[in-house]
């Protein structure tokens, strides 16, 4: 069948199996003869073709909870669990993830492949840093549990590590106690870059934090921004959660691509910015719209029409971030090519893990309607980058190089000598590890497989 | 409420026990899968359950039937809803050629189902209240050449239930027709998707709201109300030329 990941672009034909226990997956690897290279998906939210390989393994079914420990407030669940099923679970008991992305709708095998990271990075890290264990399942069949304390290299290899090392089956994952569903959220305007960086800066001990930039804005209003700030309160009103049904509005179809203009969009900007700028009075939200504004709205990416989209999200070393970030958005503004959906965030420092993406310093992510002509910017937007010593995220990524990827990541090599011990056959790998030479390259033996792809 | 599930680990019936888990219900579950149905069970209680049950059974065997329904009663003191998941979707093309598989398959998908509500009616009548709810489908509803072994077994089920509805009527016991469209599950793996397929967690929601709401016969989603509509109103003549 055909698939693809959020952004829509590639499309890849593919054998997608959805096995319904442990041991059917077993099975799936055993069986898998002649060998054929293959790569875990949970809710396929990443953006480009890290889930996307010849064979993909599903982890729809693998979506059970284990068990709920009250006393340490740990919940283990399957990799296919998604982040908005533990919170149904977490919310009404007064607990909360300790990280959440931009959405829940993302499995949590798939949350610590690409070791995501949330509104409040700067504070408490990634998601994989609040992992208690871990089950993979190796290449050659067996269980590993593996921790911060037990197998860490593979730990820190699977932590971030784009499911190269193995299938994830489980995981544990620390809670935390919260006062209530609710957050005492505020923005802020930032007129220019340079005053964003500086709300940035003084507001480091907010618990959450995010900016929303307008990336099409030129001259002085270059960088001009809205910061939203959030902390944890607690519920105005105590009543028991109630039983809701999910209710959301679908974008049914495509939306045409020639909506998508440097007009449509500058408009949309500017009146965001206005409406945003009129009102910023502090109020308590529900946290699903503080956390997930998108999520009511299901396949919202079919807003950029049939061809999808492209995101580019990198990040630089704080200090010269400011700079880096000002060329990169002199040349996204200038090619008129930008959108609306453009975050800026500063990150606190990087973990362990080999390949995550986050590090001290800010990230911006930028969101392209797919057009060809678009590939050439990504690639001046690449060589600013690599020239600041920053880094693309892999988890957006549908088109970087290995260059870009190798000096991004310069614990490269310490994860492929991990892969190599763990996976000897290079049995996993997607279309994304193959483009940045983190599997081709590995494993020398006999062609690489054609996969289709349709586009 | 207090709530027995058949054939637990069916998608939808596993998507439908946990929005029952975070209401707080009580559960006994039945399933064939004692494996399976051990994980679904820990996944429902740190999901809310405030008690679950359990059943190892092979449903083919008739004969275990109305002790199962005693335990399911025995567990949950009193039966509240009845909700029915269980079957199997047979290889249409060998099963015109090979009876054994065609009885197989009209046994799993229709006369268990009989079978099983023989039992719970029983019980339901006894205790004069309670709701039954049997997921049944579209393609119960006109014979089709891709699948007229299912459909055939689903009509049975339907017009079973038709009867009965009015039977249970006088006692206070509800019955509650679900006829799922196309639904992406396991069951379904080996189907190209489409527009008109939807998800197990969908035909969840509607059961759940057909239950409170104690609705009778329930399209899931409800444009299969009028898709089937249209599919009754084609003329036999050319219907049976349609490969569908």
């Amino acid at each position: 069948m055909e698939i693809t990941g959020w952004g829509r672009f590639p499309i890849v034909t593919a054998d997608v199996h959805e096995p319904v226990d442990f041991s059917s997956l077993q099975m799936l690897l055993t069986s898998n003869n002649p060998a054929t290279k293959l790569v875990a998906r949970g809710a396929g939210r990443s953006y480009g073709d890290s889930a996307l390989a010849q064979r993909v393994i599903s982890s729809r079914f693998m979506d059970n909870f284990s068990a709920l420990d009250e006393s340490n407030l740990t919940i283990r669940c399957g990799a296919g669990v998604t982040l908005d099923a533990i919170l149904r679970v977490c919310v009404p008991r007064g607990w909360f993830l300790p990280v959440v992305p931009g959405t829940s709708h993302v499995s949590v095998g798939g949350a610590i492949a690409a070791d995501v990271h949330g509104k409040n990075h700067h504070v408490d890290g990634t998601f994989c840093d609040h992992l208690t264990a871990i089950t993979l399942l190796l290449a050659n069949g067996d269980l590993l549990s593996c921790s911060p304390s037990k197998n860490q290299e593979i730990f820190h290899a699977t932590c971030g590590g784009m499911g190269l090392t193995g299938i994830i089956i489980d995981a544990t994952i620390q809670l935390r106690a919260v006062p209530g569903a609710f957050i005492q959220s505020h923005s802020l305007v930032a007129n220019n870059l340079q005053e964003c960086f500086e709300l940035f800066e003084n507001n480091q001990g907010k618990h959450y934090s995010v900016a929303w930039l307008d990336c099409l804005a030129r001259g002085p209003a270059l960088g001009r921004s809205i910061l939203f700030l959030g902390d944890h309160i607690a519920d105005r009103h105590k009543r028991p959660a109630a039983y809701q049904t999910r209710l959301g509005i679908t974008v049914p179809f495509n939306t045409p691509g020639f909506l998508l203009n440097r007009q449509s969009m500058t408009l949309f900007n500017n009146t965001y910015f206005k409406l945003k700028r009129r009102a910023s009075k502090p109020a308590a939200v529900k946290y699903n719209s503080f956390f997930f504004p998108l999520d009511n709205i299901a396949n919202w990416n079919r807003l950029y029409g049939a061809k999808g989209f492209l995101q580019y999200q990198f990040l630089v070393p704080e200090d010269s971030a400011y700079e880096a970030i000002a060329a990169v958005l002199h040349k996204v503004a200038k090619s008129g090519k930008g959108s609306f959906l453009s975050v800026l965030k500063k990150m606190g420092p990087a973990n362990k893990n080999y390949l995550s993406f986050p590090a001290s310093g800010f990230t911006l992510a930028l969101d392209f309607k797919f057009e060809r002509s678009l590939f050439p910017l990504l690639e001046q937007l690449d060589e600013i980058v690599l020239a600041y010593s920053g880094r693309l995220y892999l988890a957006k990524d549908a088109r970087m190089n290995e260059k870009v990827f190798k000096a991004g990541y310069p614990q490269w090599e310490k994860f492929a000598e991990i892969k190599r011990k763990v996976d000897p056959k290079g049995l996993f790998a997607s279309l994304q590890s193959d483009r940045i030479g983190l599997t081709d390259a590995l494993y020398q033996a006999g062609s690489p497989e054609q996969v289709k792809i349709t586009r | 409420m207090n709530i027995l599930i058949v054939g637990a680990t069916s998608a939808i019936a596993t998507a439908t026990a946990r929005l029952f888990a975070e209401r707080r219900d009580h559960l006994f579950l039945i399933a064939r899968n004692g494996e399976r149905l051990s994980d679904l069970a820990a996944d429902l209680k740190v999901r809310g359950a405030q008690s679950i049950g359990t059943l190892t059974l092979d449903l083919d065997d008739f004969s275990t039937h109305s002790s199962a329904v005693t335990e399911a009663a025995n567990f949950l003191q009193q039966i509240d809803v009845a909700l029915l998941c269980h079957g199997v979707l047979p290889d249409q093309a060998a099963g015109e050629g090979n009876f054994k598989l065609a009885l197989n398959a009209i046994n799993t998908n229709g006369i268990s189902v009989i079978s099983l509500l023989t039992a719970i009616a029983q019980r339901l009548r006894t205790q004069g209240t309670g709701t039954i709810a049997v997921i049944t489908s579209v393609a119960g509803m006109r014979g089709r050449q891709p699948n007229f072994i299912y459909g055939a077994a689903k009509a049975l089920v339907s017009t079973y239930l038709q009867g009965m509805r009015g039977r249970l009527y006088e006692h206070n016991v509800h019955v509650i027709d679900i006829r799922p469209g196309l639904v992406d599950s396991p069951m379904t793996a080996r189907f190209e998707k489409g527009l008109l397929w939807t998800t197990p967690e969908v035909v969840a929601e509607t059961i759940v709201s057909s239950i409170i709401k104690k609705k009778h016969t329930v399209y899931v989603p409800g444009y299969w109300r009028y898709i089937m509509l249209l599919v009754n109103a084609i003329p036999e003549f050319i219907f049976k030329r349609l490969k569908f």
